[in-house]
């Protein structure tokens, strides 16, 4: 296969228009030195049907979700997409098209960015939505940039209790602008406050937690706006899972500032973790100094409601080293996926949703706290729909233990939090069943 | 375009009237026409101190961004609050409503540097 | 018609999605979350019925243009066909229902689809290794850029701060190199397209970090002069960063490593076949000499032989950290990989000569029609303007719009910004002769139109389902969320 559609004719056609013998001679301006005088080491030339065959082969390596009971979360949540979704995300209009920079012939993508941003702004509590980022992490770490620019500071304070990669991912993008983070440690599962109190200041740019938090522990962000807020600082809030939002109030009505997030969870696979969707929403009046996208409603010549890529002055492409950020692109497929996904479960199917998570989230801790040895890390604790509890045996046997009998138990913390021991993070969304709790609990229960 | 002789210009498209010690600033309709229409202009606070020759805000139309300049240095004693929910008046009465700043000057010696309107204006044209 | 927005066809009580029974027994609320963290106002979501949902989004497809709609020679964005298969294996459930965090030893599918993507596309690159990590093309030039400050670093040289930046580059470049801290040296470019080699001379010294480099540059031209651009930038003590928007035109034929490059991202959207899904998502591979491998992302896939696995490795103390979650957009990795074994190394030399050759062909179609910003064999690209309809008071934009009437997507206008009235075309190698034919019909037509009825090309577009938009308004008013 090479898609290449030229007969001889066409070619020869169309070298003569061009006045040349060869396709070798229009490469003139390469350097005879720097051409390259062998063939590309490549492997292919295979047509569709060996294509499929080779395709199979890789993926009947791995073992996925459907052939297992996985109670892995952490950032990436195994959630119900109504069937509807990937047939109409199959519309080759929206997969094909490019970034909307012609509003007149893409009022398909850009309508369905503005209904994004509307469900972004409903779920977070917050004022305007962009049209979407990488991930949760980098739109936390662009967050963390802007909290910096708007405030004028060159600190911020982040809670231990993050995502330990989005904590690394925001290291990395504020360490080259010489942006320091202050960590903070949690205590009992959550953010310490008063080590938040004694950290902020007037050089602080932002308070920047998670909710529910990476242990899925549901922290006060009243309290944390009230200390930030003191000392003119932002709040900057990571939800890397929405689905709690259906429960949870949402962050605006507590005092964050800025919300931003991972929107996988709504119907996008969890994909060996990307393509995921990052959120980006804040307070209006801020939205100058967002990065990414942002899509407005207007008028057409008719006088018509229409779409528009809009405060583009803020982009790269206008103010090129005085952007808010470099990012050209969004996920716009997956925030489709996303704004399809809300629009069918809707109000009252989040609210369900997120209810059957919490309810069998709180089963399955209470199984498993009640077998011999296993214990909850944070007893007490306010959680959605993670938790952590500690084993009386190292997590990673028995992870592997269990999986002989296609069981994911949870994640291992050791790798991130080496402190908490024999810790392990157990997520249970709505696909999980009570006989694959109880199966669950069967076994690590049996595990000597 | 026109120019008006009581003003002075800076080579940066800012116009300054003097009042005593206080200089209103704003962009001459030779930039703001340049520009098209401006959709946001972002503007210092008072009290907030300015520096000839650097820049003290922004104006955005959309397809293009524009540091404004100061033309001296001092102390803003006074933004056009205005122009938060009008832009378009840097558009249709760039010397008028459309003024961004007032400032208290510290030396008015830096005035000398300006030009007059028709020294703008052949600037302009060699421009 | 307009379509009504989701929101406004919503009734309350409608529903589209149940869920089953809950199997577990169900406890008080308030004894799970206390009262206070409990939402008391539910999210304002549609109310919609299945079969309204989707209505709805596929008449929101009906008002999109995409490749499978039409040619849609946009310039640098590289808008090939995107091959069906990609699709489907993308979505098999082997990759696509895989966990990030699942056990190693149950990936190992997946791993080795990253490391043979990786090394493939280092040997297209012509660079010893690399990673997948980033998101789009912009994320891998941070990413890039990282690369390069963290490497100046280990060696205490803490004075290279500047970046050296061509007029004609993409903006993301420079807002990339300050978003990393650098200042950034803008040099200007030669009236043919080229670099200005003495003004580079004269920009480099002992604080020059790198210089961010296109090439085939963004006016469509190979810069002939490349390898004395590299050795003055490596003499200095910096080094080269290569934007790869433009690989499509020199697949198999040059390699940016043979020419002195040190860092490269490529944009896996453009010149590898996946798709550009309305804005995203892309993917990204970032390519490094051995020099600069420890400095790479973590983690980095790596291929145990004794053992013959693959593993994640984050054992990288000089790593530059992460920039995202996880490990890159797999999804979309698994198309390029699909599309690498499709094409093979001939496949891909094939692709980028008949890429050069539709752009050359388009150009001699229309180059008595058009003024042609650099009158020269192009690469995969070239820019036109119109220059010589000035008289008739028709634009660029005014040409874009009246393209819609006729069936196309415009190509790139307004860029790269060092051309007035710029149109960037890049016709592609998936394209046929017929194709081309006709588009340059439209283009001779609309100039012609613009000579004649000059209202018929500024009033356009007549035909699309809305007009021009206000712009001003929106971007004065903005309104960016629905409200009822």
């Amino acid at each position: 296969m090479n898609y290449v559609p030229h007969t001889e004719q066409d070619q020869q056609a169309m070298l003569k228009s061009v006045g040349k013998n060869s396709i070798e001679e229009l490469y003139h301006d390469i350097p005879a030195d720097l051409k390259l005088k062998r063939d590309l080491q490549v492997s292919g030339g295979l047509s569709e049907i060996e294509l499929r065959r080779l395709l199979k082969g890789l993926a009947d390596k791995n073992q996925h979700l459907d052939e297992c009971g996985s109670f892995l979360g952490a950032g990436a949540y195994d959630h119900y997409i109504p069937a509807f979704i990937d047939q109409l995300l199959l519309r080759s209009e929206f997969y094909t098209a490019y970034t909307p920079y012609q509003p007149e012939i893409s009022q398909g993508t850009l309508q369905n960015i503005y209904e994004y941003q509307t469900m972004i702004c409903e779920l977070t509590g917050m004022d305007v939505s962009n049209a979407s980022m990488y991930d949760g992490a980098s739109a936390l770490a662009e967050a963390a940039v802007m909290a910096c620019e708007q405030t004028r500071r060159k600190e911020f304070v982040i809670s231990d209790a993050v995502h330990p990669e989005y904590r690394e991912t925001v290291q990395t993008y504020t360490e080259s602008q010489n942006l320091t983070g202050k960590p903070v440690a949690f205590k009992d599962g959550v953010t310490d406050l008063e080590q938040v109190k004694a950290l902020v200041n007037d050089k602080t740019a932002a308070v920047i937690v998670q909710y529910p938090n990476f242990f899925g522990n549901i922290e006060d962000l009243k309290g944390l706006a009230e200390i930030a807020h003191a000392q003119k600082a932002l709040l900057v809030v990571a939800v890397a899972d929405p689905v709690s939002l259906g429960i949870l109030e949402s962050p605006g009505a507590l005092g964050a500032d800025i919300v931003v997030g991972e929107g996988q969870s709504f119907g996008n696979p969890v994909s060996f973790g990307g393509p995921h969707i990052g959120f980006f929403a804040a307070r209006e009046k801020y939205v100058r100094r967002m990065p990414g996208r942002i899509v407005g409603a207007t008028v057409d010549s008719n006088g018509q409601r229409a779409f528009v890529l809009t405060l583009q002055a803020r982009e790269q492409h206008i103010r090129r080293e005085k952007a808010t950020s470099n990012i050209c692109s969004n996920q716009a497929l997956n925030a489709l996926a996303v704004n399809m996904a809300l629009s069918a479960i809707g109000k009252q199917g989040l609210q369900e949703m997120a209810r059957q998570c919490l309810q069998k989230a709180h089963y399955a801790f209470n199984r498993l706290t009640a077998l011999p040895g296993v214990e909850a890390a944070f007893p007490g604790k306010p959680f959605f729909k993670e938790f952590v509890i500690k084993l009386p045996q190292d997590p990673e046997r028995v992870n592997e233990a269990l999986f002989k009998e296609k069981i994911i138990p949870g994640l291992p913390l050791k790798r991130f939090y080496p402190e908490l021991g024999n810790a392990l993070l157990v997520c249970v969304t709505e696909l999980r069943t009570k006989a694959e709790i109880d199966l669950l609990a069967e076994r690590l229960g049996g595990l000597k | 375009m026109s120019f008006p002789n009581e003003l002075k210009y800076s080579k940066d498209h800012e116009w300054v009237r003097v009042e005593g010690n206080k200089a209103v600033i704003g962009i001459t309709s030779h930039a703001a026409e340049a520009l098209g229409d401006v959709v946001f202009v972002e503007l210092p606070e008072v009290d907030d101190s300015v520096t000839a020759g650097e820049a003290f805000g922004s104006v955005e139309s959309v397809k293009a961004v524009s540091d404004v300049f100061s033309p001296v240095s001092g102390t803003v004693v006074a933004v056009n609050e205005a122009l938060l929910d009008s832009p378009e008046l840097i558009n249709s009465d760039p010397y008028g409503e459309g003024w961004m700043i007032e400032v208290e000057m510290e030396d008015a010696s830096q005035l000398e540097e300006l030009l007059s309107a028709s020294d703008y204006e052949a600037f302009l044209k060699e421009e | 018609m307009p379509e009504k927005l989701i929101f406004e066809k919503s009734v309350p009580g409608r529903r589209a999605v149940v869920f089953p029974e809950l199997d577990v027994p169900a406890l008080d609320l308030d004894s799970l979350i206390p009262k206070e963290l409990q939402r008391k106002e539910p999210a304002k979501l549609p109310e919609v019925s299945e079969n309204e949902v989707v209505r709805h989004f596929t008449r929101l497809s009906q008002m999109n243009f995409g490749v499978d709609t039409g040619f849609y020679p946009l310039g640098s964005c590289t808008m090939k066909y995107n091959p069906k298969i990609n699709e489907e294996t993308s979505r098999l459930p082997g990759f696509a229902r895989l966990h990030p965090y699942q056990p190693e030893d149950t990936v190992q599918g997946a791993l080795q689809l990253m490391y043979e993507t990786t090394v493939d596309l280092s040997e297209i690159a012509g660079m010893d290794f690399g990673t997948l990590q980033p998101a789009a093309g912009a994320h891998g030039e941070l990413t890039g850029m990282m690369i390069i400050r963290a490497y100046h670093q280990s060696r205490g040289d803490v004075k290279r701060t500047k970046v050296i930046v061509p007029d004609s580059a993409h903006g993301t470049n420079p807002a990339t190199a300050a978003l990393c801290g650098f200042k950034i040296v803008e040099i200007k470019s030669m009236p043919n397209g080229e670099v200005d080699v003495e003004a580079l001379r004269k920009a480099v010294d002992d604080e020059t970090a790198g210089l961010m480099l296109t090439n085939p540059n963004t006016v469509g031209v190979f810069d002939p002069n490349i390898q004395e651009i590299a050795r003055i930038v490596h003499d200095a003590g910096g080094l080269l960063y290569y934007d790869g928007a433009n690989m499509n035109a020199i697949m198999g034929y040059a390699r940016p490593g043979d020419m002195g490059f040190d860092v490269i991202h490529f944009n896996l959207h453009k010149t590898f076949s996946t798709p550009h899904g309305g804005g995203g998502p892309g993917a990204c591979y970032v390519g490094v000499k051995d020099f600069l491998v420890p400095f790479l992302p973590k983690p980095v896939v790596q291929f145990d032989e004794d053992q013959n696995r693959y593993y994640l490795d984050y054992d990288r103390p000089q790593s530059i950290g992460r920039v995202k979650a996880f490990y890159g957009n797999f999804g979309v990795v698994v198309k390029t990989y699909t599309y690498l074994r499709a094409m093979g190394g001939e496949g891909l030399k094939r692709a980028s000569g008949n890429a050069v050759l539709n752009a050359n062909y388009l150009l001699s179609l229309l180059k008595d029609h058009y003024h042609v910003a650099f009158d020269r064999t192009c690469m995969h690209e070239f820019i036109i303007t119109p220059k010589n309809l000035k008289d008739t008071g028709v634009r660029t934009l005014d040409i874009a719009k009246r393209l819609l009437d006729y069936g196309y997507h415009p190509p790139t206008i307004y860029f790269p910004l060092i051309v007035d009235e710029a149109m960037m075309i890049e016709p592609t190698e998936t394209e046929t002769k017929e194709t081309l034919d006709s588009f340059a019909e439209a283009m001779i037509n609309i100039a012609k139109e613009a000579r004649e009825n000059p209202e018929l090309v500024t009033g356009a577009p007549r035909k699309t389902i809305v007009g021009r938009l206000d712009e001003v308004r929106a971007a004065r008013q903005p309104n960016l969320r629905y409200t009822e």
